[in-house]
């Protein structure tokens, strides 16, 4: 393995821009889609070795969605919940039935999101949807209405690897986010400041580029940007909004919200921000200081094409060299789609997996709060290593159960209405006897799912099975 | 938010069998070291000072919170100006005892509002434009008091935050017998690797069976049922885990609980009543248990939080992000009654509080007069100290 390795970086560095050109080999095409997508099944391995690295890149970037493959869950297409009489409803019993039909469509509804993850043709639309879900962060625990979350899940979908322009613009007025961050009570006269305080920090500008003033005057801004709750949709409420002078990040005037958005999109910084969130996620978490900036120039000159910044961190050499491999850790739903989509694991009711991602610390629709999971070595503790530990023996042995957890159960109960999301997967036996090169030896078994050469070594005497196993709950499996 | 886990008190103390009580053996605490316990009890969001230790008295802040304020006749009164929010009244019986001391205003110069970076300033104890990269408490305790169980245990919200530190071993649990008992069933790996983000997952993997079966042989030991109960809630469950951990000798010196959901931007008092609610209630019932263990003068309680919240209350009647705050030090070994200074209502800086005590003045404390430790070292100056352990 670390002989292979050292080869390929030899070859990188000889080479340089000329290995472009070359056909792709198999380490160089599992990286590229353990890194856009998740896991790396030997099949599609296999599609992108006809091609040069170039090529690869820009197959994988062509074959970007705006919408997902799976059917939405059947309550988005239903009547919206009548959030106003529950709110005044004083009868406790009724106020419990409906927020159990609440929890029942987030549960729906995330089993939903893993169906499309672990069957969409196109990984890396989901690696990104995840990637803005965890940027543009909203919760259930506080959002409250499944629904809003599908909106905003559709919403991240469409504009995924289209222009941050129209994504930032589109996302401070989705109701979900609007909700998430208090800006429907931001009142003329007392602003409420949540939004504004994380659409710089967090959203664009990072910590440190902006003044507790301009949070202030941009708060105002956005003042009177509601959700009408009858309807679900965003509103302007005109007589909510303070229309007098603001001045954020040096310019005054009678600023809208959408004016305070442009304005922070003229700043060099927050394409500075964002490319360096797209580089960590997918090259390094300790990025070369000089790609960043090429990224970010990129990205700038293309007006914001999130499209073109990806390009050019797939392209450059770095995110291909041999000391860029196997050194990030997979997220908990990079490791468990990740692992069904590789070895074509059968999953009866993927709600199944709502709970061991939770324990993992990846509920997802449910981020911790409004910066997302931190990732990175905060993925990994003592806690969630045995639980990541768990989920992947039971996963591999076809041994989630119907459901895990009562809490889960008892929510999905009422969910009567929608379909059970399951992965129809051939299983781990079936797929041995399908990739009899693979399963002849500890090697290419490695090979096919080890980006770096395994910590417990693969020496042991047994069979091809176990021997997955033992690869599979390798700390090195951790790693893409 | 945490989940809850409705297990009840006599399950989880049952784990440990049964024998007469008072067959533990305490350490007398006469002298500071590593064998004395800090308990971490994180406010996470930013909880609102004002309404935790009320100026009930003070007519601006029945004037700046005009919807939100606490009525004075709902306050707990401590003197004539200071009163808890009345969620806290379980810790009266504390403070009447002389073991809680609250440290008035306390904060840092230049304060920054937001919750990432402020909550790493108050976690690194560091300046506000300063960027350090281990916490306070994993410099104090990685390194010393030889061979123990770990240098840390975080229950609750998984964020290590002061016990972070390369080196530090932090173990990370929802429940001191779940833990125990799935990390037997781990392999310890072969090897160490190079990749640094791998050797992270190595070492964590080594950790979980070192630190594992130290936890699971002490929770063999017999233990008499406990008495005090423990709230249902997540705060109650972690420290009622953290009570188990303490009464079984598990050798560590700082354990972390949080409590979450102090970010009250909107609709303040519903969430902040009963937030105050589930800490008085679960702080009470671990003094209850410390002290049923003969325990409690070897533990030390403090609370943090990233900042307090703005004074005057917003158009969505809650508290947009503010400084600083009071904070409470509870223990057998404290000497109780007020520190630091009440900061101003009519004399803000931008809205916000002017503090009185510097956060890091709390931290160097701890670090030497309960752990014998080198604060200066830790934090690179000299702090005054605050007199709360008399």
């Amino acid at each position: 393995m670390i002989g292979r390795l050292l080869v390929g970086s030899i070859l990188a560095a000889t080479l340089l821009g000329a290995v472009s050109a070359q056909a792709i080999d198999e380490p160089d095409a599992r990286h590229l889609l353990l890194r856009t997508g998740f896991g790396a099944s030997p099949e599609a391995v296999a599609a992108l070795r006809p091609l040069d690295r170039r090529a690869a890149v820009a197959r994988i970037l062509d074959g970007v969605r705006v919408e997902a493959a799976t059917p939405p869950p059947v309550f988005v297409r239903g009547l919206r919940p009548d959030w106003q009489t529950h709110w005044k409803e004083p009868d406790e019993t009724i106020k419990q039935t409906f927020n159990r039909a609440r929890d029942a469509e987030i549960v729906e509804l995330k089993a939903w999101w893993y169906a499309e993850m672990i069957t969409t043709p196109s990984p890396l639309t989901e690696r990104m949807t995840l990637f803005w879900h965890n940027h543009f962060t909203s919760s259930m625990d506080k959002v409250r209405a499944p629904d809003l979350l599908h909106t905003q899940n559709a919403l991240l979908r469409r504009h995924a690897t289209g222009s941050f322009r129209d994504i930032l613009h589109a996302v401070a007025k989705d109701p979900a986010m609007v909700k998430y961050l208090d800006n429907t009570q931001n009142k003329k006269g007392a602003a409420v400041e949540n939004f504004a305080r994380e659409l710089l920090e967090l959203f664009t500008l990072g910590e440190g580029h902006y003044g507790e003033t301009d949070i202030r005057e941009a708060a105002r801004a956005f003042s009177g940007w509601q959700v009408d709750e009858r309807t679900g949709v965003f509103r302007f409420n005109a007589r909510e909004h303070d229309d007098g002078a603001k001045t954020v990040l040096g310019v005054k005037g009678p600023l809208k919200g959408e004016d305070v958005l442009d304005i922070i999109l003229k700043q060099p910084r927050t394409a500075e921000f964002i490319a360096g969130k797209l580089v960590r996620e997918f090259l390094s978490e300790t990025p070369d200081a000089g790609l960043v900036t090429r990224v970010a120039t990129r990205f700038r000159d293309t007006n914001y094409s999130i499209r073109a910044a990806l390009q050019t961190i797939f392209d450059s050499d770095a995110f291909w060299a041999a000391e860029t491999r196997g050194i990030l850790i997979k997220s908990p739903v990079d490791l468990v789609v990740g692992t069904i989509r590789t070895l074509d694991l059968p999953i009866a009711d993927l709600r199944s997996l709502i709970e061991p991602g939770r324990r993992m610390r990846q509920d997802i629709f449910n981020p911790p709060n409004v910066r997302g999971w931190p990732g990175g070595t905060n993925w990994i503790s003592t806690f969630t290593l045995i639980e990541r530990r768990s989920a992947l023996a039971k996963i591999l042995n076809n041994d989630m159960g119907p459901l895990q957890n009562s809490m889960t159960m008892m929510m999905a109960s009422d969910a009567t209405t929608g379909p059970a999301w399951s992965a129809r997967g051939r299983g781990l036996d079936a797929w041995l006897s399908n990739h009899p090169n693979i399963a002849a030896a500890a090697g290419p078994m490695e090979m096919a799912l080890l980006s770096v050469q395994a910590v417990n070594g693969t020496d042991a005497d047994v069979d091809s099975r176990a021997m997955i196993e033992r690869l599979v709950l390798d700390p090195a499996y951790q790693m893409k | 938010m945490d989940r809850r886990r409705f297990l009840t008190q006599a399950s989880l103390w049952s784990l440990a069998g049964i024998l007469p009580a008072g067959c533990t053996t305490p350490r007398l605490g006469a002298e500071a070291d590593q064998s004395n316990i800090l308990v971490l009890v994180e406010l996470n969001g930013g909880n609102d000072g004002l309404n935790t230790v009320v100026p009930f008295a003070d007519p601006t802040y029945a004037k700046l919170r005009p919807r939100i304020g606490i009525n004075p006749d709902q306050v707990v009164r401590l003197d004539d100006r200071l009163g808890l929010h009345p969620g806290l009244a379980p810790l009266k019986t504390a403070w009447d005892a002389g073991e809680m001391a609250i440290i008035l205003g306390v904060g840092y110069p230049d304060p920054n509002l937001s919750h990432f970076r402020s909550i790493e300033i108050w976690d690194t104890g560091s300046d506000s434009s300063e960027f350090l990269a281990a916490g306070w408490t994993a410099r104090a305790v990685t390194g010393r008091g030889g061979r123990r169980t770990a240098d840390g245990i975080v229950l609750g919200r998984p964020y290590v935050g002061p016990l972070a530190g390369s080196g530090t071993r932090t173990i990370v649990m929802e429940s001191a017998g779940e833990f125990a008992n799935a990390a037997r069933r781990v392999t310890l790996p072969a090897s160490a690797p190079a990749n640094p983000l791998l050797a992270h997952v190595v070492a964590t993997q080594t950790e979980i069976r070192k630190a594992g079966d130290d936890i699971y042989f002490k929770l063999q030991r017999p233990m008499p049922g406990l008495r005090a109960e423990f709230p249902r809630t997540g705060i109650g469950w972690q420290l009622s885990n953290a009570a188990l951990l303490i009464a079984s000798d598990v050798d560590v010196p700082a354990i972390k609980v949080s409590l979450g959901g102090f970010d009250t931007h909107t609709n303040e008092r519903n969430t902040h009543d009963r937030l105050m609610r589930e800490l008085g209630d679960a702080l009470a019932a671990f003094r209850a248990a410390m002290i049923e263990r003969l325990m409690w003068h070897r533990v030390t309680v403090v609370t943090y939080s990233e900042f307090g919240r703005r004074v005057a209350e917003n158009s969505g009647q809650g508290t947009d992000h503010g400084t600083a705050a009071p904070h409470f030090v509870l223990g057998k070994a404290i000497k109780g009654g007020f520190y630091g200074q009440q900061p101003r209502l009519d004399d803000l800086a931008g809205g916000n509080l002017r503090f009185a005590v510097d956060f890091r003045s709390v931290y160097a404390t701890l670090v030497r007069r309960w752990w014998n430790g080198d604060a200066v070292g830790v934090f690179g100056r000299r702090y005054p100290e605050v007199g709360f352990f008399g």
